[in-house]
């Protein structure tokens, strides 16, 4: 195979990676190891300068892993790790490799993972922790179930890996998992992929209104979308409002003015991303009805006004500052829309009461992929339908 | 003024104040024709506040991205069956930009790309050498840009030659035939900037054919992104030029599917020319407002000539730089400007793709 850069081990024995056996999930050796991962990362001093190193560590403590381990994997000797398990991740995002190889440890087994092509400082950190653990005699053996690579597009890696693999967990969105679906994997092997999903997020200007600070509440919406230029697939593109129609008037204009002072000051636009928002107005305007734009100082944040809500909305977004707004008299305005297609909803005044309820008549799973505004992208072990530790082991049948 | 009248104008005769009017008049006019004949379009205008009955600068009418092309079908001819698809393809290779021109329309572009071309060369038809093949015009219903390009350049010589066969090989052999046929002339030399390059001046270069092209006039355009990726500049591409066969009368030309016939061409000065056909305005990627001279922005070009399709107007994803109006040393009257490059869409954070 060529053009293969292993980042680690820094002696990598393929051998000796394969005879290796997967383990029961939440094995003391990874809770040990994560736990040790989070000290390294909390201590390196260049993670003052990356937020999302500092939550990573947070969720690999071990007092977290043991409540996790509560809710994902009660009965001990009940399951194991499927075997191999390989990672492809997003070439754009930083941090999403971390999590799901911490999924494939926790769930019990080796995994291959395929970093971002991309240089990201967060994901030096984040191996030289790695690195160092391996290095120590503790966690030597543990370390060897991870292998951690990068390569080029169209690359006969992603055959190979494929090929030996037990799962293969796909990051999205539709194209790419469409691409790499070509390699075949064994027939015992299973995929965990992920597709292209629209979010939105919902705000009670009734509750907004009671708020001290107007200002933290546009730092939460930024950090749910101009932090990824509104490209993860949590990042809402629909801001849904609710409340009482004068509280919405004047509420409305208070946050994006706020946001707008936030993304001046810490954002860079993309001169691109202005042509791409007034294409994509212009496409929603010869397809869509009851579109209005909102009048914006520039272009950094653009504002389009729905007068009615259908599921055609989903077809046109765009990223960087792109905002579709509704004015719903309540969540349950939501109910034909919330499709299979949506997957985050930021709610942001919204009663976990009235989302368990729209659950209920809908018939819809929607309350589990529900996040205050600000935490939208925050992972868990349920991502979009699937639950990553069950998925990536088998039962024990121990049972009788 | 009508179009017919306008075409009698001299390309680069009108100053500022008459070149202004002239276009917010005709393009005033033209905005209100596409919203009259193109559905789609009047939609977009009609949510925007656009009064077809007033009377709007040019700088002011409305201008949609050229990838708006690409997804929709933008026509405004109500008879469609006379209408020509003309096609780029498309910078991300996936969908294709597709442009309709009628016959009324398609001829003025030829007209005007003529006038342009003259102005710089003379009215005499030169022998001209054309760098590509003739097969890419075989099927005149459906054209590529670059065939259409290569059709409406080829009215401006005598006789014109196709130096490279299908395969896109120089024909070494027509090149010296061509080449002793003309020995002493001026001729023209039409190709697209990456075709000149890849497979003419490597061709020569490789082969270590020295051939005399010091008489020459080379016409060329197509953008440089290509060479870009093999790191070749503008002036790399003159010194090679000039290195490898004595070309040194080098005009670059800018221009798109999206408004073929009024390109602007570069003057021995290095600067890009506004006929009195279209213009250009650079744009403030910030809030689209106008940059001044000197500013870098995003290109806008306006064009009197589209009149089955609503492309008159159009935001390009160049990048460019007013240099001035009226006043190039060059004694070409209307706006000059330099090109900085194309916008990129720079990869995003996010998780869109895992596959890149």
């Amino acid at each position: 195979m060529k053009d293969i850069e292993i980042i680690f081990p820094r002696n990598f024995d393929l051998k000796q990676f394969i005879q290796m056996e997967a383990e029961e999930p939440f094995s003391m050796n990874a809770i040990s190891f994560l736990d040790a991962l989070a000290t390294i990362l909390r201590n390196d001093l260049r993670s003052i300068h990356f937020p999302e190193i500092y939550t990573f560590a947070f969720f690999c403590r071990k007092a977290n892993l043991a409540m996790l381990k509560r809710t994902y994997y009660p009965c001990d000797r009940s399951r194991l790790g499927r075997g191999i398990a390989f990672h492809i991740t997003p070439s754009n995002m930083a941090m999403n490799f971390a999590y799901s190889l911490v999924s494939g440890l926790l769930s019990g087994n080796l995994n291959i993972v395929r970093l971002p092509s991309q240089k990201f400082q967060q994901i030096n950190v984040i191996c030289n922790a790695i690195q160092t653990l391996s290095e120590k005699q503790e966690f030597k053996l543990f370390t060897r179930r991870i292998l951690l690579v990068k390569y080029p597009k169209l690359n006969s890696a992603t055959s190979y890996f494929s090929s030996i693999c037990d799962a293969r967990i796909i990051w999205g969105g539709d194209k790419a998992v469409e691409e790499i679906k070509r390699n075949i994997i064994p027939p015992k092997a299973i995929d965990i992929t992920f597709a292209d999903k629209y979010s939105l997020c919902v705000i009670n200007a009734d509750v907004l209104i009671k708020e001290n600070s107007p200002k933290n509440i546009a730092q939460l919406f930024y950090n749910d979308t101009f932090l990824f230029d509104q490209n993860a697939c949590t990042s809402p593109h629909l801001v849904v409002w609710v409340g009482s129609e004068e509280n919405i008037s004047s509420y409305k204009k208070i946050f994006w003015d706020n946001l707008h002072h936030l993304v001046i000051e810490k954002y860079v636009l993309q001169p691109y991303s202005t042509i791409d928002k007034l294409l994509t107005f212009y496409n929603q305007l010869i397809h869509l009805n009851g579109i209005i734009k909102t009048t914006t100082p520039d272009n950094l944040i653009w504002r389009v006004e729905l007068t009615e809500l259908t599921e055609d909305v989903t077809k046109y977004r765009c990223n960087c500052g792109y905002f579709v707004e509704y004015t719903a008299s309540s969540i349950t305005d939501l109910l034909p829309m919330i499709s299979k297609k949506y997957q985050t909803i930021g709610s942001y005044g919204i009663a976990k009461e009235e989302w368990d309820q729209i659950s209920l008549q809908k018939n819809l799973i929607v309350s589990e992929r529900i996040k205050p505004l600000g935490k939208t992208s925050e992972f868990s072990f349920n991502w979009d339908g699937h639950n990553l530790i069950n998925e990536l082991s088998v039962p024990l049948q121990l049972d009788n | 003024m009508n179009i017919e009248e306008i075409l009698k104008i001299e390309p680069y005769s009108l100053d500022k104040t008459t070149k202004h009017e002239l276009l917010s008049s005709y393009l005033s006019n033209l905005t209100e024709y596409h919203y009259i004949h193109c559905e789609p379009y009047r939609k977009i205008l009609t949510q925007i506040g656009f009064d077809p009955k007033h009377k709007y600068l040019h700088t002011e009418l409305p201008f949609l991205p050229a990838q708006l092309f690409k997804t929709n079908k933008l026509i405004s001819t109500p008879n469609e069956s006379t209408v020509k698809t003309l096609y780029s393809s498309g910078t991300s290779g996936l969908t294709r930009t597709h442009i309709y021109l009628d016959k009324e329309n398609a001829t003025n572009q030829t007209k005007v790309l003529v006038k342009i071309v003259s102005s710089f060369l003379g009215n005499k038809r030169l022998p001209m050498m054309i760098i590509d093949s003739d097969s890419i015009i075989a099927d005149r219903n459906q054209l590529s840009a670059r065939a259409a390009g290569v059709i409406g350049f080829s009215l401006l010589g005598s006789k014109p030659v196709y130096v490279l066969n299908e395969n896109m090989k120089l024909n070494i052999e027509l090149l010296n035939t061509f080449l002793n046929q003309h020995e002493g002339e001026r001729f023209l030399v039409f190709g697209f900037t990456f075709m000149v390059y890849q497979h003419f001046y490597k061709t020569l270069l490789d082969l270590n054919l020295r051939q005399n092209l010091s008489n020459a006039i080379l016409i060329h355009g197509g953008g440089w992104k290509k060479l870009e990726r093999e790191a070749v500049s503008q002036q790399g591409f003159r010194n090679k030029l000039k290195d490898v066969c004595g070309l040194q009368n080098i005009h670059d030309y800018y221009g798109m599917a999206e408004q073929a016939g009024s390109i602007y061409i570069q003057c021995q000065f290095g600067h890009y020319h506004a006929s009195v056909f279209s213009d250009v305005i650079i744009r403030r990627a910030i809030d689209f407002s106008i940059a001044g001279i000197g500013e870098e922005g995003i290109i806008q070009v306006v064009s009197l000539l589209p009149t089955s399709y609503p492309g008159h107007s159009i935001l390009t994803s160049d990048k460019g730089i007013l240099r001035g109006e009226d006043d190039c040393p060059c004694k070409r009257l209307g706006k000059y400007f330099t090109l900085t490059g194309r916008l990129k869409q720079t990869e995003l954070r996010g998780c869109s793709d895992s596959y890149e």
